[in-house]
């Protein structure tokens, strides 16, 4: 673990012990100034059904049963701020960046919409605008101006059950393995977020398997900016090999063209 | 010149940029169907990705002439590079409109950004926009009889042409490259680490059956002889490459999800198959025939079908090869009627740009003489 690592903060989000009353959902709304999109019945509870331009947290309710025995299970929803964040990667102009406090945040001024980073991250994060002439990239900000003033973000704040356990990414992570090792019956053997996509600054924990839960499990483990950097990496050679080659191919062409020249013109 | 072609094209022209105003007023969400899981539609899918395949040629052609010193192809020099200076100016006009801050669209060159993708993509189109608009400036000049100008300029010829096929080498295969970091969304009947290369070899494909097409419909419709030769040429051209990517297509896909993966009778299976099909398996039949190589028609035929089968794959790859993951969220995406338009737009500026400069520059020098 690097220095940086040692100073970032991490959320381990403890599934067992959400209770689905959704503050969370209402205090980053208020905290961030979001405000609603208009969403249809659709005979679940989930709502919205996606996070969206407005809706940087949600929770995500799904039931299933356990003997005869209907279980319900809450999975809080939001950005991962990701150790090697896709997006920070992908975006051209540098509107999205890792702070060394953990938050991945965003700035409109530099962003020009390409929505690269959509496409990027992993776990589908970035929203955007659509309906608005100048739209802005949205996303949870980790509550990054909270944590620079030594609060904690909105959303674990008004928590009833301390679902959330925030602090040192290093303490987070403790705890994780504590907690899973303590209660071996109570948590599936899996922290999601310490190795998914080069580990996130949330990580969860959960009584029941994390696919059940509608987590993306086809997320590689590999740092996603790896992926484009195995490209990049290669360009200075592509350029030098280009270059000599064609250069080459230019000098020894033209000689033999010339050759066949003179060949032409001593015949006639 | 007005013919009811070119005003049926000005027509949807001047309504792409009636459409283009009601977006740049009102936004992305009022002018297409793009979404939070849809992030990239046709405009990217056709207009951008599938528009810089189209212009592969000019690099290509050029590169042959100049760096290979292959004479034989310096007729169709000026109409490849005049196609492909045209498709760079149309992909940037796409991607300035289809950027939700267009007024920003010079923030890469500012604010420099080594570890993106989309950082080098921005500056090669840039770059190479840059680059054909100087190798196809000898026309303007003989046109405005500057010959001191057009001495300097085919005097740093070779370099700018070798500058120009570097920066196309690096811009097709980046263009792949963007969906490295895709893994777990797209198909694996798509994904791949050898997509930039898979980029990089189709464009040749796309781009030498362009230049060929192009220089067929030119023919008949200004009434040139065809230069059988230079067709045929290309077509064995398009063929080497073609069996190059089939072979390249059969490894990823028997090292990723397996051969009988393309046979699964799926959305993604059954689009893959198409593609291949028509973009690679057809023209390989066809072109190792040599009655096909000499026949203007059949070659023809054959550049429609490779055309066709490469704007399939970049389809596939920036739309339908993630369609089943982003569709599992409950949002769909089919273009809109004003997404349509401003894709026809572009096409239509492309024919009718192109006939214009045809008749006033000297775009087959050879014909003429």
């Amino acid at each position: 673990m690097t220095a940086t690592e040692k100073k970032s903060k991490g959320v381990l989000v403890d599934l067992t012990r959400c209770i689905g009353c959704r503050g969370c959902q209402i205090a980053c709304k208020s905290w961030n100034e979001r405000s609603v999109k208009k969403t249809v019945m659709r005979g679940e509870f989930t709502n919205p059904p996606e996070l969206n331009s407005e809706c940087y947290t949600n929770i995500r309710y799904s039931e299933h049963e356990k003997g005869d025995q209907p279980v319900w299970s809450f999975v809080k929803n939001q950005c991962l701020h990701c150790k090697s964040p896709a997006c920070v990667s992908a975006c051209p102009v540098g509107a999205l960046r890792k702070t060394e406090a953990g938050p991945v945040v965003y700035d409109f001024n530099r962003c020009i919409g390409c929505r690269y980073c959509m496409l990027a991250c992993p776990f589908d994060i970035p929203k955007y605008e659509w309906e608005k002439a100048f739209p802005w990239i949205r996303k949870c900000t980790f509550c990054s101006e909270r944590i620079a003033d030594g609060k904690v973000p909105a959303c674990i704040k008004v928590c009833p059950t301390t679902t959330m356990f925030y602090g040192n990414l290093e303490a987070v992570m403790a705890e994780a393995e504590k907690r899973l090792k303590g209660n071996p019956d109570k948590y599936v053997k899996h922290i999601y977020g310490k190795e998914e996509a080069g580990g996130t600054s949330w990580i969860y924990l959960s009584a029941e398997p994390f696919d059940t839960l509608g987590f993306n499990m086809k997320i590689s483990n590999v740092k996603y900016p790896d992926l484009t950097w195995a490209y990049i990496s290669k360009i200075p050679s592509v350029v030098g090999v280009v270059i000599i080659a064609g250069a080459l191919t230019w000098a020894i062409t033209r000689r033999q063209n010339a050759e066949k020249g003179d060949k032409h013109e001593n015949k006639s | 010149m007005w013919t009811p072609f070119t005003r049926t094209l000005v027509a949807i022209i001047a309504l792409g940029g009636l459409v283009l105003i009601y977006r740049l007023i009102f936004g992305l969400g009022a002018a297409t169907n793009l979404n939070d899981r849809f992030p990239w539609g046709l405009w990217i899918g056709m207009d951008v990705l599938g528009g810089e395949a189209m212009a592969a040629g000019g690099g290509i052609i050029a590169g042959a002439v100049y760096i290979l010193n292959w004479k034989k192809y310096k007729p169709i020099v000026r109409p490849a590079v005049l196609t492909a200076f045209f498709g760079y100016l149309l992909a940037a006009t796409a991607i300035f409109f289809d950027i939700g801050i267009p007024y920003r669209i010079w923030h890469p060159m500012a604010m420099w950004q080594v570890h993106s993708l989309m950082w080098f993509v921005s500056i090669y189109v840039m770059l190479y926009t840059t680059t054909l608009a100087a190798e196809s400036s000898p026309m303007i000049f003989e046109k405005l009889k500057m010959r001191g100008a057009l001495r300097i300029v085919e005097k740093i010829m070779v370099p700018v042409v070798l500058f120009g096929v570097l920066l196309s080498v690096l811009h097709q295969s980046s263009l792949g490259a963007v969906f490295l970091i895709t893994p777990s969304r797209m198909s694996p009947l798509w994904y791949s680490d050898q997509i930039p290369m898979l980029f990089l070899i189709s464009a040749i494909m796309m781009g030498l059956s362009m230049v060929s097409f192009e220089n067929i419909i030119s023919s008949k419709a200004f009434g040139h002889k065809p230069h059988m030769e230079i067709l045929s040429g290309l077509a064995r051209g398009c063929l080497i490459a073609a069996v190059v990517y089939l072979a390249l297509k059969i490894y990823v896909l028997a090292t990723g999800p397996g051969i009988a993966a393309a046979f699964a009778g799926s959305m993604e299976a059954n689009m893959y198959l198409l593609e291949l099909m028509a973009g690679v398996l057809a023209p390989i039949i066809l072109l190792s025939m040599k009655s096909t190589r000499e026949n203007l028609n059949r070659i023809f035929a054959v550049n429609i079908t490779v055309i066709v089968g490469i704007l399939l794959n970049r389809m596939n790859v920036s739309l339908f090869g993630m369609y089943r993951h982003q569709s599992a969220s409950g949002l769909s995406y089919f273009p809109s009627w004003m997404e349509f338009v401003v894709t026809a737009a572009f096409i239509s500026i492309a024919v009718v740009g192109f006939k214009v400069a045809a008749k006033y520059f000297r775009v087959f020098p050879e014909a003429e003489a």
